[in-house]
């Protein structure tokens, strides 16, 4: 049996939940093996018989359990698993999920394949997994030899379908608490003040890397953001290293992972750790000065030349195209 | 205060990687190495945290015996102690196993404060800090984004979309840090000679059986077909037509 530890937000199954889902059935097709599911938290319950297809979902209902409380939920993840023998278990390869069964892996000292994007059947049993390593800018083919194999899907790995078939068993689980399974919790969420358009909102990105050569010069990427629909303005680690920009705004392996329909790599050299948090981005126009920076070979479109006198030629360009 | 940084040596690869020829390991020849990125925040953390605070910090690598540089790295920032796990074969080293080596080599030593990155660079597992945390029993909130310590207690806050997440945790505790937490120094010329004075504490860990085996590396493919614009100034009407095309204007 595959098992699938279920991620929500304010009552709802998340997107990486949902394609957890999808990976879960898929490999049990291949496997002739079934899937069930755990779903913890306050109100949840609601969804259990959402879940089409799945044998059996287990319930947690507890009010105390609004919102991802780590020990709890590996404490709870840990039995279930003790007790329902599956061998495969999955979730989302997010910061919950990926907390989530780090936890429950020592708990039963198992081996965990985090961030997985494919797994290899041989003989009907699961023989290896793909999963990421470097942020994703390398796979790693790994085999995991302890048993149930753990492991968490990385998000965009697969795109959620909906889920057909049969309404599953709901089984209500009652599980025993204590102080200790609590001494980890959020105490508060503290909204944060928008500023703006996010780098994950934005339509167009304008990064600026090394060549810039200070924060001053950042002002001529916040102005082409200006004229641009829907752009906020990004950065490289060398930038943000510097402080010539906010962390908030590096985009790569340990920054932000972005999407938008454009992208625009400004003195950017295109390392590979900076490219992996924008090869998601539907173009990539990349202006540099050395027609052999490697961005060119990770790039649509391409502008070679010095970015202190092509910015300020564009943006005039720009405006007069507006104001025309 | 006692405080404890564990951190991972990984190669500083640039504009791509090679692989060895039997597709096991990255090819490291001609690249140099760092401390991997989340951990280098949790060096500085530590850093800051002693001056604040008072006390002493201690540098933790399981890895090969040119992993002192990286330790020397810490040590010349200002970290007071450093003690490498010895094992030239550490990529065999399994999360689990690496974690099981820390708790064992820490775990009489009382910190207060463990601190480990949220995830190596090159790895990705999301599981060591966490793993040792349970290991000795300690509580642990992953991925902070700012830490403060008041008396015998910790608040640390998690940078989430919907906004800042605050834990408070009574010491000690682990914490696994992400970038962004704050910005590294430098070492000083002062610091890289002394730390050259400070001794390294080398231990052989003991590697229990591996969970996990490694089978290849691989890169994902990358389709991008070039299409030159133009070169320096002459090029911006292109551009700008372009992004009128693109929807952008
Ligand atoms: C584990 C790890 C994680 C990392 N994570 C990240 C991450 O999340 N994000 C990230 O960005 N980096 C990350 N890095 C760093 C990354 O490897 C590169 O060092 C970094 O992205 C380089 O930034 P850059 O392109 O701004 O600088 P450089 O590589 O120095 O490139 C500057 C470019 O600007 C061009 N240039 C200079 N002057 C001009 C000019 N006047 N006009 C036009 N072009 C000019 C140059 O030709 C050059 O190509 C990470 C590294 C490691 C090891």
């Amino acid at each position: 049996m595959i098992f699938v530890l279920l991620e929500t937000a304010n009552q709802r199954l998340t997107e990486p939940s949902l394609e957890t889902l999808t990976a879960a059935r898929d490999l049990a097709l291949k496997l002739g093996d079934a899937t069930e599911a755990l779903l913890i938290g306050s109100g949840v319950r609601a969804l259990a018989p959402t879940l089409k297809g799945l044998q059996s979902v287990s319930v947690v209902e507890d009010t105390r359990l609004t919102g991802y409380v780590p020990e709890a939920f590996a404490k709870i993840a840990a039995e279930a698993i003790q007790k329902k023998r599956p061998n495969t278990v999955l979730a989302p390869g997010t910061e919950v999920g990926n907390d989530w069964l780090a936890r429950v892996a020592v708990r039963l000292d198992l081996g965990l394949a985090a961030g997985c994007t494919g797994f290899s059947v041989e003989n009907g049993a699961l023989k290896s997994v793909t999963r990421t390593n470097w942020g994703g800018s390398l796979l790693e083919e790994i085999e995991i030899l302890s048993n149930p194999k753990l492991l968490t899907l990385q998000p965009h790995a697969v795109s959620a379908q909906p889920l057909t078939g049969g309404e599953p068993t709901v089984e209500t689980v009652t599980v025993t608490l204590d102080e200790r399974d609590f001494r980890v919790r959020m105490k508060e969420l503290v909204r944060k003040e928008k500023k703006g358009l996010s780098l994950t909102e934005a339509k167009v990105v304008v990064g600026g890397g090394r060549g810039l050569g200070n924060a001053e010069a950042f002002k001529l990427l916040e102005e082409l953001a200006g004229l641009l629909n829907n752009a906020a303005v990004g950065a490289t680690r060398v930038a943000t290293s510097n402080n010539w920009r906010p962390h908030s705004d590096q985009i790569g392996q340990t920054g932000t992972q972005i999407a938008p329909d454009l992208y625009i790599a400004v003195g950017i050299s295109g390392a590979i750790q900076h490219m992996v948090g924008c090869k998601n981005s539907k173009k990539i126009l990349a202006v540099n000065k050395d027609s052999e920076a490697p961005i060119f070979q990770r790039a649509d479109y391409g502008v070679i030349g010095d970015l202190h006198q092509i910015l300020p030629a564009l943006i005039a360009e720009i405006k007069k195209l507006k104001g025309a | 205060m006692k405080v404890l940084v564990c951190i991972k040596r990984v190669p500083d690869t640039g504009g791509g990687f090679r692989l060895t020829p039997d597709s096991k390991r990255v090819d490291t020849t001609n690249l140099g190495f760092a401390i991997s990125p989340h951990e280098e925040c949790a060096v500085e953390e530590a850093i800051r945290i002693i001056e604040k605070h008072g006390g002493s910090s201690t540098v933790l690598t399981l890895g090969p015996t040119a992993a002192q540089e990286q330790l020397r790295e810490a040590l010349a920032k200002g970290v007071s102690s450093a003690i490498l796990l010895e094992t030239e074969d550490y990529e065999s080293w399994d999360a689990g196993a690496v974690a099981q080596a820390i708790a064992e080599t820490v775990r009489s030593m009382g910190f207060d404060l463990l601190l480990f990155g949220n995830e190596s660079a090159d790895a990705c597992n999301y599981q060591v800090g966490l793993r040792v945390a349970h290991l000795l029993d300690l509580p642990c909130v992953s991925g902070i984004k700012a830490l403060e310590i008041q008396e015998r207690r910790a608040i640390a806050k998690r940078d989430s979309p919907e906004g800042w997440e605050v834990y408070e945790l009574s010491l000690p505790a682990v914490f696994t840090v992400k970038e962004g937490i704050n910005v590294p120094r430098h070492p000083s010329l002062r610091g890289i000679m002394s730390a050259k004075k400070i001794p390294i504490e080398q231990k052989k860990p003991i590697r229990r059986d591996p969970q996990m085996a490694r089978e290849l590396l691989k890169k994902p493919q990358e389709g991008r077909q070039l299409e030159i614009l133009g070169q320096g100034v002459e090029a911006v009407a292109k551009v700008a037509t372009k992004l009128r095309e693109l929807g952008a204007i």
